[in-house]
Parts: structure tokens; sequence; C-alpha cells
């Protein structure tokens, strides 16, 4: 009854094409944004920006990146946790050798040195693809791995090999409370959802989903394979790079190697698929649920009042964690934006189904 | 000389325990298509089971389980045996029951009545390998035919969830400690080859006898896949799954004995790793190292996994002794994958993987 497009009429190809063509849809974001850059920096606490909301959002970043070479592109990737320990010590080293750089550009360069990392890991796409790619790509995040434990030059030949984020400061403004914080997260999350949704739209977004659906026929077609695979590479590590310094200089502030490592690219890789493949919607979706999940999960046996030891809270987390994800993916494969979509699809005839 | 021999036999012996993993990826990977990635965490699983029911301290429950289920095995391979020699006389679903519970019974009464605790290695690897079967049975019945017909990736994804369960499961019931595993295996450096070179070269008599399980295990996988009517079965099935069923093979039976062949692959691959660094948890691990074996050997070959195996053991070995002090050491992590990636890019359906044919 309120979801309800009859009557919108579409006068120009412009309103055609739009991202949002119906009302009620306008009107919702519209809200939602309010909500997220003016209501939440007002009420929430500071554990909920520390804990969920800036993870959240951090990840959301790398998910699309993730989804633009997965979900879009349709090159299955397990390196995503080098890419982004790659944005992360280019920012550090960025930040630690030219400091009077502002850190947004750091931030954008750090995001360009990871897409090079990319495209260079890419190219074995362009001759294997499936599995023996996924494989492949995980020759990407061991390396990367090694690179920043054991080349001392990327860390500063600090002995620890635990590097420290410099103070977050844009145009002499200091980034300190975690609602600050929250907020350069959320426009940074903002530029990098509208982006996607546009480069997905439009002609780079289409040569990737024709090399998705069969790679044979998009180039007999004319689409060129090695510019189509390469440019997702260098999209999607972009995104994973910048997300990776912001976790880095945001989040954990101070951080070794193991911040990025082989999980880090699996739960990226399960918020793509849990949230919904070839969706930008999707990718916000699955990393909310795989951020909430883990805090839920461990939060349970104190709030129930059952006594177990930690071992066994982080043992059942992860029974629990794997059934689930069994379990959504029996229930619905296409993920999180699917059921959305499906729901959307309902509430248009709702309350009369014909 | 001497020294280089050694490093290269040091390196084809490890790259046998790679093999032993990869081996339980490429059976599942044959006959359903699935990527398993779980298959490090049976390893993991199969070795807990194994130790922690060979040691005394868990709770009796545990044991009167463990017996149970290896009753229902016993049970259920006599009531097989019967159907197949007598064919005629089908001894019906009822009586089959009575037989399997009757021998769950005894298995659960003998546990009950000896106190059932530290078992000896004999009936352990048994009730292991049967926990084995059962996990098979719960996973194809769960997980996999639920999401028949989906794609590839999803699958893929689906063994990666429950690489997360097996691995919180193994470790809620069987504890999360660092377990020695003792069967006897002769662990004693020994010298060989000492005529030719002076000193001899060093190698290891575990790594000796796992070398020598992997050649009787792929000897014993070769004819059962081969000679068999079940192996024929599975081949028929890692050919074209539609045409397997059409000609009358059940589908859903074939995957519960992959995975559970996969299964026992995989409590001999911890029996070996578990006796060599003791059960724990950084054993899962040893899957990713698997996985380039995987791509240099081919996803499909049996021979594959084995040579990719020996190839990516002694390639790791070489480098980290003549490449790794130019490099800084701990290059073992990355080299095999990059050793596997420059073979792909040459040859991108591995050394013996079938060749990708691609219509439109």
């Amino acid at each position: 009854m309120i979801y309800r497009e009859a009557g919108q009429f579409k006068t120009s190809y412009r309103a055609d094409q739009a991202v949002f063509p119906i009302l009620q849809d306008r009107v919702a974001m519209a809200l939602i944004l309010l909500l997220a850059y003016v209501a939440i920096p007002l009420l929430a606490s500071d554990y909920l920006f520390l804990a969920i909301l800036i993870p959240f959002l951090i990840l959301s970043i790398a998910a699309i990146g993730l989804n633009i070479l997965v979900g879009y592109c349709g090159q299955i990737s397990l390196g995503t946790g080098g890419f982004m320990a790659v944005g992360a010590y280019a920012a550090y080293n960025l930040a630690l050798r030219v400091p009077e750089l502002n850190l947004l550009a750091v931030f954008v360069l750090a995001g360009g040195a990871a897409a090079l990392v990319g495209v260079v890991f890419g190219i074995p796409s362009l001759r294997i693809k499936g599995f023996y790619l996924a494989v492949a790509t995980l020759a990407a995040q061991f390396f990367l791995d090694w690179v920043f434990s054991r080349i001392g030059w990327f860390t500063n030949y600090t002995p620890s090999g635990s590097v420290t984020a410099p103070q977050i400061r844009i145009f002499g403004y200091v980034f300190h409370s975690p609602a600050e914080k929250y907020l350069l997260c959320l426009a940074l999350a903002t530029v990098a959802a509208v982006a996607a949704k546009n480069l997905v739209r439009g002609r780079l977004g289409r040569s990737w989903m024709a090399i998705r659906d069969m790679d044979i026929a998009a180039e007999i077609i004319g689409i060129r394979p090695l510019q189509a695979k390469l440019s997702a590479f260098a999209v999607s590590s972009f995104f994973c790079g910048v997300s990776g310094a912001l976790w880095a200089f945001v989040f954990l502030e101070s951080w070794e190697p193991l911040a990025f490592d082989i999980n880090r690219s699996f739960s990226l890789l399960f918020m793509v698929i849990i949230g919904g493949l070839g969706s930008i919607l999707g990718s916000f979706l699955g990393a909310a649920f795989i951020t909430i999940v883990p805090v839920f999960l461990n939060q349970l046996p104190t709030v129930l009042g059952i006594p177990i030891s930690t071992a066994m809270i982080s043992h059942l987390e992860f029974m629990i964690f794997g059934a689930l994800i069994v379990f959504f993916l029996i229930a619905e494969p296409h993920g999180l934006a699917r059921l959305w979509a499906v729901g959307k699809q309902k509430l248009r005839l709702w309350p009369f189904p014909h | 000389m001497g020294f280089f021999i050694e490093v290269v036999l040091g390196g084809l012996l490890a790259g046998v325990l790679y093999s032993l993993v990869a081996l339980g990826f490429v059976l599942i990977f044959k006959a359903s298509g699935v990527f398993n990635f779980a298959q490090g965490a049976m390893v993991l699983f199969a070795a807990l089971t194994l130790v922690r029911l060979m040691s005394a301290d868990l709770p009796a429950a545990h044991y009167w389980g463990a017996a149970a289920v290896l009753g229902i095995a016993i049970g259920y391979v006599v009531t097989l045996a019967w159907a197949s020699f007598r064919p005629g006389a089908p001894p019906g679903r009822a009586r089959n029951w009575g037989v399997t519970g009757a021998f769950a019974a005894i298995g659960l009464g003998l546990a009950v009545a000896f106190g059932g605790r530290g078992w000896q290695a004999w009936v352990a690897i048994p009730a292991a390998a049967a926990i084995m079967g059962l996990m098979a049975i719960a996973i194809e019945k769960l997980v996999l035919r639920p999401l028949v017909n989906q794609e590839p990736i999803i699958l893929f994804m689906a063994t990666i969830g429950i690489t997360f369960f097996i691995d919180g499961f193994g470790q809620t019931i069987w504890g999360s400690e660092i377990y020695t595993l003792d069967l006897g295996i002769p662990k004693n450096p020994l010298f060989i080859l000492e005529s030719l070179f002076e000193g001899g070269v060093l190698v290891n008599e575990l790594d000796v006898f796992a070398a020598v399980i992997a050649g009787v295990l792929v000897a014993v996988l070769a004819v059962f896949f081969q000679k068999t009517r079940i192996g024929r079965a599975l081949r028929a099935v890692a050919d074209d799954h539609q045409a397997a069923q059409s000609v009358g093979i059940p589908l859903n039976q074939i995957w519960v004995i992959v995975w559970t062949v996969a299964g026992f692959v995989a409590l001999v691959a911890g029996i070996v790793w578990g006796s060599k660094l003791g059960v724990q948890f950084s054993i899962a691990l040893v899957a990713l190292k698997a996985l380039p074996v995987l791509i240099l050997g081919g996803f499909t070959s049996v021979p594959g996994a084995i040579v990719g195996g020996l190839i990516i053991g002694m390639g790791e070995k070489l480098a980290e002794v003549y490449l790794g002090p130019t490099f800084g050491g701990g290059i073992e992590n990355w080299f095999a994958y990059m050793l596997a990636l420059v073979v792909l890019l040459f040859r991108p359906q591995g050394l013996f993987g079938e060749r990708i044919i691609e219509r439109i």
C-alpha cells in the first residue's frame, strides 16, 4: 500500500536511469542517511561506535571491493587480506615518510598502491579460472604476509614488527572521539558505495558482468578480457586498500601483519556471499551480519548467565558461526540482498496480492 | 653432495605428508565437484578423536558414544556383507536395523562393562574411522543434499562453514590442548647410504614410515577405484553426475562413500601428522599447505596429488635452504604457492589435470 509506484511517471531518460527510480526508495534512502549522519552520532554510545559501527563501515568498503571482483567479475579471490595489508602499510609509510601529505590523499594513494599490487596478482586470472584462481590468489595472501613481517623497511624497522598509526588529522582537524571517527568512516563508505554503484552500472561494470557470465562469449562480442579482468582486480584492490588503511589507522591504531591474515580474507568472502553476490547493498548487509554475529555470540553466555570458560566460548562461537553460515547458504544461496529484493517485491502488492 | 641429497630426501618425505592431505581433496573434488576446504579440519578432527579415545581422562560418556558408533558401523557393514552374499534373499529393512542396533548395543555394553577408558589403538582406530563415516553421512544429509545444483562457489563456502563447525566441535568435545600420539611408530633418526657419502644421509624413520603408508594407501585406493563395483560407480559419478544417475547409480550414497573415504584418508593423514607434530590445532592449517599441491598436480588427478606433493615438498626445502638466506628466511610459507603459480601460467589445468575444453 505504501510501497507502490503507480502514478510515478518517468518522462526523461535521466529519470529512467536513476539509481533509485521509485520515490519511496529515495525517501527511505534519505531517512537512512539522516539516521546515519545525524541521529546515530547524537545517540550511540562509544562502545557501539568502537565495537560495531566503525568496523562495520570499514569492512563494508572492503566487502564492496571484493564484491566487485567476485560478484560482478566472477573472479574468486582469497587474497583480500593481503590487499588490505598493502593499503595499511602503504598508508603507514606515506604518513611516516611524507608527513606534510593530507591524510585523505594518503588513503587514496594507499588504495592506489593496493590497486597496483592487485593488478600484478590478477595477471594469472587471464590464464586460470575458478578454484585454480582462488588458490592462486592465496599466493598473494601468503606472499604479502611474509613481505610485511620480514622486510623491515615497511615497518620502519620496529623490533616487534608492530607499528602505530599517527593521529588522524585532516585539514588541521583532529578526529579524536569515536563519533568523529565514525563520521569519517561513514563519509568514506558513502563515497565508496556511490562510486561502486555507478561503476557497475556503467560500461566497465557491464564488461565485468559479461566476463562473469561467460568469458569466451564476452570476448567474442568485443570485450577485452585483459582490460576487464585487470580493471576489476585494480578497482577491487583499490577499495580493499582504502579499507585496509582505515582499518589500521582508525580501528586498530597499532597493528602487526597478523591483523591481515587469511582469516580476514575468509571473513570478507563470507560477507560477500552471505550479503549477496553482485549487490552493493548486499556488501553492507553481509558486513553487518559478520560484524555483529561474533559480538552477539560473545555476549550471549554472559547475558544468559551460563558459566562457560573463555576457551569453550570461542569453540562454541566457531561452531555456531559455521552452522549459521551453512544454514544461510541453504536458506538463501543468493544472500541477504535477495531476501530484501523478495521482500520488496511482496511489499509492492501488499496488502492486496493481485 | 651428501647434504644436497639429504635436503632433497627430506623434502620428498615432507612432500608425502602434503600428498596425504591433498589426496582427500582430490577424492571429493573428483566425485562431487566440491572443493572441500574442510579436509584440514577433518584431519584434525580424526586425529583428535583417535588420540583422545586412547587417553583415559575423558568423561565416560565419550567412550560409550564412540563405542556405540563403532557398533553401528560394524553392524551396518555386517548387514551389507550379508545382503551381498545372499543376493536372492534380501534381509529386509527391519532385520537390517535389528542387526545394526544389536551390534551398537553390544558395543555400548562392552564399553560400559569395561569402564571404557583409554582404548587400545586397534579399537580406537576403527572407532575413529566409524566416527568419520558418521560425519560423512551427516555432512551429506545436512549440507550437500540441500545444496545440490548450487554453484560451486556456494558449495565451497559451505565447506568453509563446515570447517569452522568441525574445528569448534572437535575442540569442544575432545579438548584443545596439545596431545602426543604414540602408536609405536619409530621416530629415530636414521643414516642411510653411508657407503656412498661420508657421514651418510640423515632421514627420520617416521618420514620413511609415512612414505610407506602413503604408498600403501594410494595402492589401495587405486585398486578400490579400478577394480570394485563401488569404484566404478565413483568414476562414473566423477565423469558425469546426471548420466551416472540416469543409469541408476545412487548419487547420494556415492557421495556418502566418497566423503567417508576422504574421512579415512584424513584419519591416516592425522595419524602421520599427529605422530610427527603432536595433535594440536595447527594440524588443521596443513590443509593450506596442500592447496598448492592441488593446483600443481591438478584437482582431478590422484597421481597428480602424489607427484605434486613430492615436487612441492622438495622445492620448498631446497628453496628454504639455498634461497632462504638471501631472502631472509621464512619463505616456506609462500614459496609453494609461487611455484604452483608459475606452473599454472604454463599449464592452467595443473600437471596432470584433465584438459579444460570450453564450449559456448
